[in-house]
């Protein structure tokens, strides 16, 4: 269970115009601006949801995400995660969420995928039975045969990312959040990716929380949507609700989501 | 505590298979170890009577410094710490079930004594079989022996915390160059290990002696050979203690004032 009510983060921006004289006025009287990332976001979301959380760049979903997973201490609001407050029980927290940072890597570089899986067994204190288990249901669903043996940096850009998504529900979280989970994926790789999400969910229950801008992922996975902009939560609804916001019934996802970033003006 | 050394095996395997580096760094080791032998050879000629350490002595701190550079070195960042908290990778560090300090403490611990372990047998066999004063001598007594190895593993500690204080303090600053950069070579200097302490003033000597960066490798290392002998070996270990304490507890404050305050920056 998820609740959170009122977030607020703010942070300070450093600006200054291009050239020479801008930056060098900038050595003496630097401007910042206030960037409201998250202005009063309030949800709740019950455990074995999948939601998809959407907005334009900018938004405040990463934000969130950070938020969540106790990385980011909020301004002001609250966010109770199955009894605890992530940035302040943050070591309790954690070991019941995975999380995936698209954009980042959580695996070691030059070694083998599967010494960085027993490494976070260890992190984790997970029997090793249940690992053995676990590491090989993953293996299986994901097609990581081939690849555990191989180096990190060796791997391609899918293979990367199935084994980071394995390598964060080792420790068998009830809760899940991928930030962007399919970028830069070709078309095989995201269907994995989404097959074993939405696997994931019916057999375990685990709780899902995903950003992305493709909207296909979110047709695929998510059975609720919040959508975000400029740090507010406009829209929170089924993907039929979205669909109710424009008058063109014809409409790609793509282009609803579109009008509906327009219509608020974000 | 298994964690903690899960993650030390793991940085531990990490840097045994760096197998040209470790050659390239025995070949630096041994080449620069000759050239300072030759140096204080050319001092000794000139002015026996100036000289503030016995030769012997003195060779063997220099083969011992080569053989356990990387251990005491103030300079062998671990840098993948420093790029993840530029990159923000840090981010994922931080969604784990233990404390950053403690990790970290234990990764660049490891680090250091991987490298020191795939460097130090070449230098150490070759260095015991030089003819004396030039070689690698024996310890003078069983108080030398055992304060040696009490004093190495000491200072180890020690420079990982120091080292902590700095990785911390890359938190603060975008790019973490200037800080390291200058923490290199002020420890670097201070600590013996460009020239030996007893050859400073000795005006400098009393300020110099007390000071953190002499507990690192200047203290083992003079054990060994003699240098300091006595009460001196327990005081010696004292100040390491003490060293190693207060930089320990201001590394964890840090880090949990970091805690509050960190803000991983992109999506």
């Amino acid at each position: 269970m998820i609740e959170v009510e009122h977030l607020t983060k703010t942070f300070q921006v450093a600006k200054r115009g291009a050239g020479f004289k801008s930056a060098f006025k900038a050595l003496w009287n630097k401007q910042y601006e206030e960037i409201k990332a998250l202005n009063d976001i309030s949800f709740s979301i019950g455990d074995g949801e999948m939601v998809g959380y959407i907005g334009p760049n900018g938004a405040g979903k990463s934000s969130t995400i950070k938020v969540l997973s106790g990385i980011l201490t909020p301004d002001e609001g609250t966010c109770v995660i199955n009894g605890r407050i992530p940035w302040k029980d943050r070591k309790e927290h954690v070991k019941h969420i995975g999380v995936v940072f698209g954009q980042r890597s959580q695996l070691w570089w030059d070694v083998p995928v599967i010494d960085s899986f027993c490494l976070l067994k260890d992190i984790y204190d997970v029997p090793e039975k249940e690992f053995q288990q676990t590491c090989e249901e993953l293996t299986e669903l994901l097609s990581l045969k081939e690849i555990l043996k191989t180096p990190a940096r060796q791997l391609s850009l899918g293979q990367r990312m199935r084994c980071e998504i394995a390598a964060s529900l080792l420790h068998q979280p009830d809760l899940l959040f991928l930030d962007e989970p399919t970028i830069g994926l070709d078309a095989v790789s995201k269907l994995a990716v989404r097959a074993f999400i939405r696997k994931r969910n019916e057999e375990h229950g685990t709780t899902v929380i995903l950003t992305t801008h493709d909207m296909q992922d979110i047709e695929a996975l998510a059975s609720r949507i919040i959508l975000i902009g400029k740090g507010r939560v406009l829209m929170d609804g089924t993907l039929s609700d979205m669909r109710g916001c424009v008058e063109n019934k014809n409409a790609s996802l793509d282009e609803i989501v579109a009008s509906l970033y327009r219509s608020y003006e974000i | 505590m298994k964690k903690y050394l899960a993650f030390f095996r793991m940085r531990f395997i990490h840097g045994l298979q760096y197998r040209a580096a470790a050659w390239a760094g025995i070949m630096t080791q041994f080449a620069w170890g000759f050239m300072e032998i030759l140096m204080f050879q050319a001092f000794y000629r000139a002015d026996p009577t100036s000289f503030p350490m016995d030769q012997q002595a003195l060779s063997s701190y220099i083969w011992l410094q080569q053989a356990f550079l990387t251990l005491f070195a103030s300079w062998q960042w671990e840098g993948e710490l420093f790029e993840s908290i530029t990159s923000g990778n840090v981010a994922y560090e931080l969604c784990r079930p233990v404390s950053i300090y403690n990790m970290w403490f234990a990764r660049s611990m490891a680090r250091r004594m991987s490298r020191a372990v795939l460097r130090c047998f070449p230098i150490l066999i070759v260095a015991v079989f030089l003819p004396a004063p030039y070689g690698l001598g024996l310890p003078k007594d069983v108080i030398a022996a055992v304060g040696f190895v009490t004093a190495m593993v000491l200072g180890l500690l020690l420079v990982c915390a120091f080292s902590m204080v700095i990785y911390m303090g890359t938190f603060y600053t975008i790019s973490s160059a200037g800080l390291r950069m200058v923490a290199s070579n002020v420890s670097d200097f201070l600590c013996g290990s460009i020239i030996p302490l007893p050859f400073f003033p000795d005006a400098a000597q009393t300020v110099l002696k007390i000071l953190p960066f002499a507990s690192m490798n200047n203290a083992p290392l003079r054990i060994y050979g003699g240098d300091i002998a006595g009460n001196d070996v327990f005081f010696t270990i004292g100040l390491q203690v003490m060293w190693m304490v207060i930089f320990v507890v201001v590394g964890k404050w840090m880090e949990q004032d970091i805690k509050k305050k960190i803000v991983v920056q992109g999506g």
